[in-house]
């Protein structure tokens, strides 16, 4: 029998993306995809379901689908995401909720991903230039993003902890650069000047989006349980960044970060203050660890930057195709009607 | 299953248009080189375009700012040393020495000859209070300062087997007054002898003559050092002299570095944890040795200005 897998945030970027990854793995029996909005991108055979942000109708859901995969993509990372309030909705609850639900006395759930940021090492001065996973920050965390991070993995460990026969994994994403992905930092990045904090030039580290959606299949199909920072090789200057994607710095006054964020923000330049903070001290984690585990990165730091400054300037002439737009009547159709002939599944 | 195949499917019905849209064959290789790239992991100096590394050090810049310092190390401080082949040419090697003088012209000195005549990067581990100040930082790491944290060090010496230099006495010792030359504060906690241990790597002192007498410190202003959150706020005998330029322009101390023989610790590295006492005593020791070579220094020295 094929894997059931719960995935959650489908219609975010990720879960979209790691839905069709699944769809693509003979051994996937059962997708199901959660998620307040709809799917952002094309599936085949994925089942959506739209709950409401913090997932209170979940424990149903796993007993009547029995999955025993949980894919948890569905997490804030980014603080200028909507209020701290459904910040904390998405990720504290939302997560407490789906471990309620996995951890129900018949579920079936023996392997559970989740993925976290390397957001959770925080970024100031007194940092080491690597983090590897159970280094301990120095400092105290002062980000609200922060603190929540370390909450959700709070209860990652808490369920490890009480449910031994389930293989949990924790993987920590740097920040993710690539063809398609729009964050922060490609925001910024798209601007005619680039914001900088004046008289520093951390030294960054980025994930292609591709090895994103390949190191959450890894792990998945080897089992592997524990916690894995996921990032590219190598760390460079954001003035570098910046200089590869052909664009020039605008140096932002360097005290009263927090204050600075904010009105670049209500100016419309979407500057959350965990990456004002990132942009003044960087950050890097070690990779090693899932690389020793078996997972080869497909791309580097630059690597990534360079896909990303490609496909910007390839957009610049040509533009975005146009969106994938989902209709709910269209998809039953393909997937429950009678009439359609449909080919013995896979598996 | 092997994930390459969990990846490709995905990538063939996508909606993003990158490697579809733009012909391989375009002549200038662009859309190719992230194929290229992805083929040899970890052989991206040609998607590089500064030379900054991991620690933030450009070999670049450090050579633009050897040509400005080599007159000022030559012809100001006169820099002179005294058992230079005790130096590894190779290999792991964490030096220590003592710090002092407002603004220490210790370290650059000694970065500058070691990386001038054995021709290999040092790297300078430092309080964080580097960086924490703008531009401060940014100058600091790009000569080779790196953030004085254990696992910094562990990478520099044990997996990457560089030069790696170190005050132990932090900031007392540039931060104390004039009165008190050349007398040793305490070398912290010991943590740069635990460091070497689980390092495995050789302790190399160095005992400096002439730092002390460069920006000497006749008065110090507490409330200052507060308030912009520095570790000490001096009145130097420079800026008596030269007014506001004394803020950064030493006096032409003669510099006198004499390099110790190399400590090795006897014990095994890549270990969680060391016996504290033999941290303590070997921390002592080394303080000892460079106190003691410091005072045969000072009574064979004639002058403070040619030594």
């Amino acid at each position: 029998m094929g894997k059931r897998v719960l995935v959650t945030g489908l219609g975010s970027f990720w879960g979209g993306r790691v839905a069709q990854a699944l769809e693509a793995d003979p051994d996937v029996d059962v997708i199901i995809g959660l998620d307040t909005r709809e799917p952002g991108v094309q599936l085949d055979r994925t089942e959506y379901v739209r709950v409401d942000e913090s997932y209170s109708i979940l424990s149903r859901i796993v007993r009547a689908t029995q999955v025993d995969t949980v894919v948890h993509t569905f997490l804030v990372v980014d603080s200028n995401q909507g209020s701290s309030r459904r910040m904390h909705e998405t990720n504290v609850i939302g997560t407490m909720n789906l471990f309620a639900a996995a951890s129900q006395p018949d579920s079936r759930v023996r392997n559970v991903v989740v993925k976290s940021s390397t957001l959770i090492y925080g970024s100031t001065h007194a940092d080491p230039v690597w983090f590897r996973e159970d280094t301990r920050r120095p400092a105290f965390p002062s980000l609200r993003v922060e603190r929540s991070l370390l909450e959700v993995e709070g209860y990652v460990r808490d369920y490890a902890a009480d449910n031994p026969h389930v293989v949990v994994s924790l993987l920590r994403f740097s920040n993710v650069l690539g063809e398609d992905i729009v964050t922060p930092i490609t925001k910024a990045l798209s601007l005619p000047l680039v914001p900088a904090v004046f008289g520093y030039d951390p030294r960054l580290q980025f994930v292609h989006e591709a090895d994103v959606v390949r190191a959450i299949m890894f792990v998945l199909e080897r089992d592997l349980g524990g916690i894995f920072n996921v990032a590219g090789d190598g760390l460079l200057p954001w003035s570098e960044v910046v200089a590869i994607c052909a664009k020039r710095l605008a140096p932002l006054p360097p005290v009263g970060r927090k204050a600075v964020a904010a009105v670049l923000t209500r100016l419309g330049v979407d500057m959350p203050v965990e990456l004002m903070e990132l942009l003044t001290y960087g950050r890097g984690a070690d990779n090693r660890r899932l690389k020793d585990a078996g997972f080869c990165y497909e791309h580097t730091s630059a690597g990534a930057v360079h896909a990303f400054a490609e496909a910007t300037r390839l957009r610049s002439t040509v533009g975005r195709p146009r969106a994938y737009r989902y209709e709910r009547d269209v998809e039953n159709f393909f997937r429950h009607s009678p009439a359609v002939v449909r080919e013995k599944g896979p598996g | 299953m092997r994930p390459m195949a969990a990846e490709k499917s995905p990538r063939g019905r996508d909606r993003r248009p990158k490697l579809v849209a733009v012909p391989h064959g375009n002549g200038d290789g662009e859309a190719a080189a992230v194929e290229d790239e992805a083929a040899e992991p970890g052989a991206d100096d040609d998607l590089r375009l500064s030379d900054v590394d991991e620690w933030g050090r450009s070999q670049h810049l450090r050579e633009i700012l050897a040509t400005l310092y080599d007159p000022l190390y030559r012809h100001w401080f006169r820099v002179e040393w005294e058992g230079f082949d005790k130096l590894p040419r190779e290999g792991g090697a964490l030096m220590v020495a003592n710090h002092a003088g407002a603004i220490p012209a210790d370290a650059p000195s000694i970065m500058h000859g070691i990386e001038r005549d054995l021709q290999r990067p040092v790297y300078g581990l430092a309080d964080d209070v580097f960086k924490r100040i703008p531009l401060v930082n940014l100058g600091w790491s790009r000569l080779g300062g790196v953030q004085a944290h254990p696992d910094n060090a562990y990478r520099l010496l044990r997996e990457q087997q560089h030069l790696v230099m170190v005050f132990p006495e932090g900031s007392k010792g540039p931060g104390k007054h004039y009165s008190e030359r050349y007398q040793l504060r305490r070398f912290g906690r010991g943590g740069f002898v635990q460091i070497a241990m689980r390092a495995g790597v050789p302790i190399i002192p160095l005992a400096i003559v002439g730092n002390e007498e460069t920006m000497p410190i006749v008065a110090k202003i507490p409330t200052l050092a507060k308030a912009l959150g520095l570790p000490y706020a001096p009145i130097t005998a420079n800026m008596l002299v030269l007014g506001p330029l004394g803020l950064l322009v030493p006096f032409p101390a003669k510099l006198r570095i004499r390099v110790l023989d190399p400590v090795h610790l006897d014990v095994p590295p890549d270990q969680p944890r060391y016996s504290r006492s033999r941290i303590m005593d070997a921390s002592e020791d080394i303080r000892h040795a460079i106190q003691q070579e410091l005072y045969d220094m000072l009574s064979r020295r004639r002058s403070v200005w040619t030594g």
